[in-house]
């Protein structure tokens, strides 16, 4: 049972969909819950993101720059000229689209580490836009972002809200969204990967030369998973943007970027739960180690290179593995 | 067996997990939280800041803490990173439960915090400089250095009375040196003077000959600004005076402390800032009020580090003083009453400057508490 | 006019001589591995920053600077044996982040060691510039330009006079046909990381006078090194040098005459610019793709 378990791709969206009911139990204060908000929309993100780096097997290293023109983006046209956050979110989505595709034709050209110096150099002017504009975005010291609200009703940390009698914190109704958002990345990533698309990317990851000999068009597709991709990241950019009230130009920057296909790289590039993992990893790791003070950055990096000499297919993949490897020698040893 | 196996080893990591989220109750204890941009871009900033309140938290333990009850630094490393420094604010807030903070090395960091702040009513004593943080004033911000505008507005003056009216302006692009042009644009301009050369660099740039370059050539330049702090304005110096430019030369207070002399070396002679006295209490008259407190500061500092003081480390010592200050006056960590012992502070002498808040004034210091230093002979010269 | 032009291009050769030896760096390791090293800047770091430290002890500056270089070949030699060689055949997605991680490691250490300030080391030959043409240029300059020039005319003839040089150029040609005529590919691996270390460390000597050290300065000239790797073509050597050199001189020109604020931001628009229409660098191999 347990193995249908590890097999079975619906499987993984029930036992996800369960975690997230689940865990507020164990949250003692805010403070958690807040994490776990951040961890859902940067896990949601990775989600996209593995759609291009796990599957098409193309090396991104300037994601974060859609993540920041996605939160940008709403934040000016809330802050600034008062436009509803769920238009800015879906325009910014759009946008951010439309951006990826034009950029993305000829970008896409390039192979492996030419694809990544690109992709880099993408980031990098992004960046660089977002710090040096100051009259529209706050320059390097970053703008305030106004609360999400939906027709005059504000989704923010600070309130409280009555449903069906009980009193929700804002805090807690932050984390129901990031986790439903979350569900339903993961559920339309799933979709693609299963549908004639996914095949397709996967036949390019493969081989990109035997995968175009056969007749995929192997342009469109990686344009395609590189716009899906991008677009997630705008979505959640601007969630993040008014769901941390503040925002600086480095969550377009190069670390983030790295640290985006890091969660991708460590959870398990191609796994899509696994790549949730990675986010979790990733996140919390900072908090955990902080205690560390000094010792931090050297137990990260440790932490970081030993994680993926030993398992370089990700921790979930591994994982999985290793369980499947226990299973099956037991069933041997009952035989 | 494996089905057990695995549900008990999700329990232990889960628990293991939250367990290390709860902060530790410790009994009885003043809690100052403190998020610093320790290492990163900011680390100039950060790291003498941290050095500073370890050191004073455990001399006033020593000393029999605060109200009878002995203090418990909390604090965590933003690495310069504003989302870090709001998350790090979420987790002093919400679960470590501080009863006041001293912190936030960068604007950004402080003002990426400052909602939570006035949401959760903590008292809270920024270290950054940028002019919005106590204006328009918040009810829990609290700002403990001299602000962007009146580091230029001193300059500025002290250009003005020596005759220079035409500035040539190079500034970094990070938040510090972007936000002191911007101040010096507009103070130029409400001074009536002109800034007729504007160029910046990266913070991470190595070389900025082109951009001094660039000042040189402008004939109608009288007087040259560099606002920066880190390494830069060091490279910026040597440059200077490498390309031989012989216009005064002024710096921001980014630069008061002495590894800037050590790294800029002969380059630096001649050239003006303004700065808390910190770094000349020998010169400071015998009368004044603030040179028993710079010596203080100066001589633990360097001889608990052993390496030179820093304006940076110096508002970490003055945002503490000044929460042990209101915790006293208060007489509890009652967050109203420390936040309103907070704003009738009067008279509170500091390495920076003396402190006078209000309701409408939470800075509690004007461009005098700056002093213009001269860099004579590899050290530095009071002037005024 | 043209004084200002000649300034602009002396500060541009100065730090593009140092792109181009830290992408000769990677250029070194990719030949020999197909591992893009992201810690090579680090190298950068820990020839400055140890130099500084020995100095410091009270060594003379060439035995510091010999210290320095040791130090920086022993941790590409370590490099080698336990992050990258354990990793075997990982995806180059995964060499990635180890090297990364390895970089954050290595600079977690080194801010424990030696601290996180600044340090200056004093030029070479004193403070006095040099006036050329109108053009104002420090002494270290000309260090920086003549040791590049010595350290590459070196790799040249290294590689294409000495046995090793050729059995390293043999391994990253094909691996299989070199272990087959009896070459051992794993002390290659190693070499060809402790020559890259070495490389890297000497430009973090030469330069730091110019450029000062701590910690942290092996993050953006790392990124820059492998941005001029790219520019040039990946795996060429000449790529790497003209990558970096380019790469100077263009944010030099942009910051003098168009704009310091988006200097950066025209160096990688041209990097992308001229991966458009040369897909494999300025100069990058021709490589057969195998199905």
């Amino acid at each position: 049972m347990l193995k249908s378990l590890l097999h079975n791709r619906l499987s993984g969206l029930l036992l996800l969909a369960i975690v997230i009911f689940v865990l507020p139990v164990f949250f003692n204060n805010p403070f958690h819950y807040d994490m776990a908000t951040q961890i859902a929309i940067y896990a949601t993100t990775v989600v996209g993101l593995n759609l291009l780096v796990g599957f098409a097997g193309q090396i991104s290293l300037g994601h974060a720059g859609f993540f920041g023109v996605g939160a940008y983006f709403s934040a000016i046209m809330t802050g600034v000229y008062g436009w509803p956050p769920v238009i800015t979110l879906l325009l910014g989505a759009v946008l951010v689209g439309f951006l990826a595709f034009v950029v993305g034709r000829p970008i896409l050209r390039l192979k492996g580490y030419y694809l990544s110096m690109a992709t880099l150099a993408l980031g990098f002017i992004i960046a660089i836009i977002i710090n040096n504009e100051g009259w529209l975005t706050g320059g390097p010291d970053g703008m305030p972002v106004p609360s999400l609200s939906v027709f005059g009703w504000e989704l923010s940390t600070f309130s409280s809200y009555s449903f069906l009698g009980m009193t929700i914190s804002g805090s807690l109704a932050w984390y129901w969204l990031a986790g439903v958002l979350l569900l339903l990345g993961v559920w339309l990533a799933q979709n693609l990967i299963d549908s004639p698309i996914g095949r397709a990317l996967r036949s390019v990851h493969g081989s990109e030369v035997a995968a175009s000999v056969v007749g995929v068009d192997t342009a469109r597709f990686k344009n395609l998973v590189f716009v899906i991709s991008a677009v997630y990241a705008s979505l959640m950019g601007s969630l993040y943007a008014h769901f941390q009230g503040f925002i600086t130009p480095d969550i377009a920057g190069f670390m983030e970027s790295i640290i985006l296909v890091t969660m991708v790289v460590l959870g398990g590039m191609g796994s899509t739960i696994g790549v949730i993992l990675g986010a979790v990893l990733l996140t919390l790791l900072p908090q955990l180690l902080a205690d560390f003070h000094e010792y931090e950055m050297m137990m990260f990096g440790l932490i970081l290179m030993l994680t993926m000499i030993f398992m370089p297919k990700g921790l979930l993949p591994t994982t999985q593995r290793f369980i499947r490897s226990r299973l099956s020698k037991k069933k041997g040893e009952q035989a | 067996m494996s089905k057990k196996l695995l549900r008990r080893t999700g329990l232990l990591a889960v628990t293991l997990a939250a367990g290390i989220f709860t902060g530790a109750q410790a009994a009885e204890t003043i809690k100052i939280g403190s998020f610093l941009s320790v290492t990163g871009p900011a680390s100039f900033l950060g790291d003498p800041e941290l050095k500073t309140l370890r050191m004073y938290v455990d001399k006033i333990n020593e000393d029999g803490g605060v109200l009878g009850r002995q203090l418990e630094l909390i604090h965590y490393d933003d690495e310069g990173s504003a989302s870090s420094a709001r998350n790090y604010a979420s987790r002093l807030v919400r679960s470590d439960r501080v009863d006041i903070i001293v912190g936030g090395s960068t604007t950004g960091a402080t003002m990426a915090a400052v909602p939570l702040i006035e949401q959760s009513q903590t008292p809270f004593l920024s270290l950054a400089g940028a002019v919005v943080i106590a204006d328009p004033v918040k009810k829990w911000v609290f700002k403990v250095p001299q602000s962007d505008r009146m580091a230029a507005e001193r300059v500025l003056t002290d250009m003005k009375e020596r005759g220079f009216t035409k500035i040539g302006l190079i500034s970094g692009t990070g938040g510090f040196g972007r936000s002191g042009r911007e101040q010096t644009l507009a103070m130029a301009e409400s001074m009536g003077m002109e800034v007729v050369e504007d160029v910046t660099y990266s913070p991470s740039d190595t070389d900025m000959t082109a951009q001094l370059t660039g000042i040189r050539n402008n004939s109608e330049v009288d007087a040259v600004f560099n606002f920066g702090f880190g390494q830069s304005p060091a490279i910026v110096t040597r440059n200077y005076a490498q390309l031989g430019i012989e216009l005064p030369f002024y710096q921001s207070h980014g630069v008061a402390s002495n590894s800037f002399l050590d790294l800029a070396g002969d380059a630096a002679n001649g050239l003006r800032l303004p700065a808390s006295p910190l770094l000349v209490p020998d010169s400071l008259p015998e009368n004044d009020p603030q040179k028993p407190v710079v010596q203080s500061y100066k001589e633990a500092y360097e001889a608990r580090w052993d390496e030179s003081v820093s304006t940076f480390g110096a508002y970490a010592y003055d945002g503490l003083q000044l929460a042990v200050a209101a915790l006293e006056k208060a007489g509890s960590t009652d967050r109203e009453a420390v936040r309103k012992a907070l704003e009738s502070i009067q008279g509170h002498v500091g390495v920076t400057g003396t402190y006078n808040m209000s309701p409408e004034d939470h800075n509690g210091l004007n461009a005098d508490s700056f002093r213009i230093l001269e860099v004579v002979d590899g050290d530095w010269k009071l002037i005024e | 006019m043209f004084a200002e032009f000649l300034q602009y291009l002396f500060t541009g050769i100065t730090i593009g001589a140092t792109y181009a030896l830290i992408a000769l760096g990677f250029t070194l390791i990719y030949n020999a591995s197909h591992v893009i090293n992201f810690a090579q800047g680090e190298f950068l770091m820990i020839g400055g920053m140890a130099t500084v430290s020995l100095i410091g002890l009270g060594f003379p500056l060439p035995v510091a600077m010999l210290g320095a270089i040791l130090l920086a070949a022993v941790m590409g030699i370590a490099l080698q044996r336990f992050a990258i060689a354990p990793a075997k055949q990982a995806d180059p997605v995964t060499l990635i982040i180890i090297t990364i991680g390895a970089s954050i490691f290595i600079r977690g250490i080194a801010q424990l060691v030696w601290g996180r300030g600044y340090h200056s080391m004093p030029n070479f030959s004193g403070n006095e510039p040099v006036n050329i043409g109108g053009a104002v240029v420090s002494t270290q300059t000309f260090w920086v330009l003549g040791v590049a020039a010595v350290l590459v005319a070196a790799l040249v003839l290294f590689f294409t006079r000495t046995m090793i040089g050729k059995a390293i150029l043999a391994t990253s040609m094909n691996k299989v046909a070199a272990r087959l005529v009896g070459i051992r590919t794993e002390m290659v691996l190693m070499l060809a990381f402790l020559l890259s270390a070495v490389l890297g460390s000497i430009a973090g000597i030469i330069v730091a006078p110019i450029t000062f050290t701590s910690y942290d300065i092996g993050i953006i000239l790392g990124l820059k090194g492998f941005v001029a790797a790219s520019l040039g073509g990946l795996g060429s050597g000449m790529g790497a040098i003209v990558g970096g050199l380019l790469l100077g001189v263009v944010e030099a020109m942009t910051a003098g005459y168009i704009s310091s604020d988006y200097k950066d931001a025209v160096a990688f628009g041209m990097i992308i610019l001229v991966l458009f229409f040369m897909p494999r660098g300025l100069m990058g191999a021709r490589v057969v793709e195998r199905v």
